[in-house]
């Protein structure tokens, strides 16, 4: 009986390897994001830092964060303080498992691949609520409470905005749906042309689930709870060193895996025309990710933030209704042919 | 809310919704493909106007210690001291004279504001603006400049401009 039989075994090796795949393109996305902002504000960005391009400069500051004391306020309910950071790594974590990176390389490929990923990445609202409420402090309050009332608004768009892919597909599992997208739809000669999800009558859901998934990830235009012009920093005010860090890498980690959801929800996962899934797939997934990143950070750059109210009204009265919208239409379409 | 429509371009841009958004990520995808402005200083370096406020020069032979920019400095950032010697009369005969001779002339740079008021107040044209920017010091002190450094900063004053109405040399205009 080798080792690989053992099934703690396995699931250490797959949630190991998961979790340093995700630490390693969180790095580069934020390497990215301070490059990418840099340029469009006609700078050059990190430059000095490890000779060429400045490219240590995130573990630089990975090290500055981590040398930093850890101060927990005196009013602070300390437990719930520190563990809320870790709780905010953990939804992203839990939701990195079921991607699929090739047909094989995938750490669980459920049943219910989306909506466990769904659910699961829920757990960053409880997060940010947890950091908010210990903090003791009346900003951190203000912007766990307004994170809790986004991440509740943004979770219906989100979810909805899925069910019609999953309508399409037939399945909730993360290889099903990337493989549906693979069968070819239409013959020219004799190449069978297959099309993405996007390219099937979901870009609406796409812009939908992409518009959410800003909202969630509390990024520009969706910032209000960290809203440093009104709230110092939101419910990160009280937070320094190593936990703030926690939630930086957070963020950076949730946008990767949010991007690598809509990559395999929209635009065909680990599928590209004419390249080997077997082989090509990682690459053609993380290249679609990063694509998706890359237009997350140019929001960023380019918009200023929403008000509170805009939010709210563009959660409730334009993505909900469009969304089901988007699911009748795709229902009666999947009936009727 | 009004919104005007006066033609079919504004048209498009008020009824599209968010099309100010769209206008401004091409702003910033064009910036991200340009070429970044920044000088990377120590390495290579901006060269400033020649007629730039980088530093002040004193020609000591010219300064008859007056006081005037002294005085007229906002920040009380010159400091001058000076004493008088007799000087031996021009011709035999005739009375001795007294003359002003400058023992100290300060200038704290950690102070000044760079705004000329001195250079433009000295009625013997002892005081020059020179373009040289690169004098930063680790210490306050060290931005103290003395009569010394003064004047070794004359050697990069800029030629001053030719008079109005007079005849430049090149016979260019």
């Amino acid at each position: 009986m080798s080792l690989l039989d053992n099934v703690w075994v396995v699931l250490a090796v797959k949630l190991g390897l998961a979790v340093v795949i995700l630490f390693a393109l969180a790095l580069v996305v934020m390497f990215a994001e301070l490059k990418v902002s840099a340029h469009m504000q006609h700078r050059i960005g990190p430059y000095f830092a490890g000779g060429r391009w400045g490219w240590a400069q995130v573990f630089a500051e990975a090290l500055k964060f981590l040398q930093k004391e850890d101060l927990i306020p005196r009013d602070a309910d300390a437990p719930v303080f520190r563990l809320a950071p870790m709780v905010s790594l953990l939804g992203t974590f839990a939701v990195i498992v079921i991607i699929p990176l090739s047909p094989v390389l995938v750490a669980g490929d459920l049943d219910v691949g989306i909506f466990y990923a769904l659910a699961a990445g829920s757990v960053s609202t409880i997060a940010l609520l947890m950091a908010g409420w210990s903090s003791g402090n009346k900003y951190s309050l203000i912007g766990g409470l307004r994170a809790g009332a986004q991440l509740i608004a943004y979770e219906l768009p989100l979810v909805l905005a899925v069910v019609g892919v999953v309508i399409q597909a037939g399945t909730m599992s993360m290889v099903g749906i990337t493989e549906a997208q693979a069968q070819p739809l239409f013959h020219i000669g004799s190449v069978g042309i297959s099309l993405p999800y996007a390219l099937q009558g979901q870009i609406i859901g796409f812009v939908i689930f992409m518009i959410a998934a800003l909202a969630e990830l509390v990024r520009i235009p969706f910032d209000m709870p960290i809203a440093e012009s009104e709230l110092v920093m939101g419910y990160l005010t009280e937070y320094s060193g190593i936990r703030f860090t926690m939630f930086l890498l957070g963020e950076y980690a949730g946008m990767l895996a949010m991007s690598a959801i809509a990559s395999v929800l929209f635009l065909g996962g680990y599928h590209f025309w004419g390249l080997n899934a077997d082989w090509f797939g990682p690459f053609v997934l993380i290249g679609k990710s990063l694509i998706l990143v890359f237009v997350m950070i140019w929001f960023r750059w380019t918009w200023p933030r929403l008000r509170e109210d805009q939010l709210q009204s563009l959660a409730w009265r334009w993505l909900v209704p469009l969304a089901l919208a988007n699911i009748a239409v795709t229902a009666t379409l999947k009936v009727v042919l | 809310m009004s919104i005007p429509r006066s033609s079919s371009g504004k048209r498009l841009r008020s009824v599209v919704p968010g099309w100010g958004l769209f206008k401004g990520m091409w702003l910033t995808f064009r910036t991200f493909l340009r070429k970044p402005v920044t000088v990377m200083y120590p390495v290579e370096k901006e060269i400033p106007p020649e007629r730039a406020r980088g530093v002040i020069a004193l020609d000591v032979e010219a300064c008859t210690v007056c006081m005037l920019c002294a005085r007229e400095c906002p920040d009380w950032c010159i400091y001058i001291e000076g004493h008088k010697v007799q000087q031996p009369p021009a011709e035999p005969g005739g009375r001795a004279r007294t003359r002003s001779v400058l023992d100290r002339f300060d200038i704290d740079f950690a102070l000044c504001m760079f705004c000329g008021i001195c250079v433009e107040v000295c009625p013997f044209d002892a005081l020059f603006w020179s373009p040289e920017y690169e004098y930063s010091a680790e210490s306050l002190a060290d931005l103290l400049h003395g009569k010394e450094r003064l004047t070794q900063w004359l050697a990069t004053v800029p030629e001053p401009p030719a008079l109005e109405g007079s005849e430049p040399e090149g016979g260019e205009p």
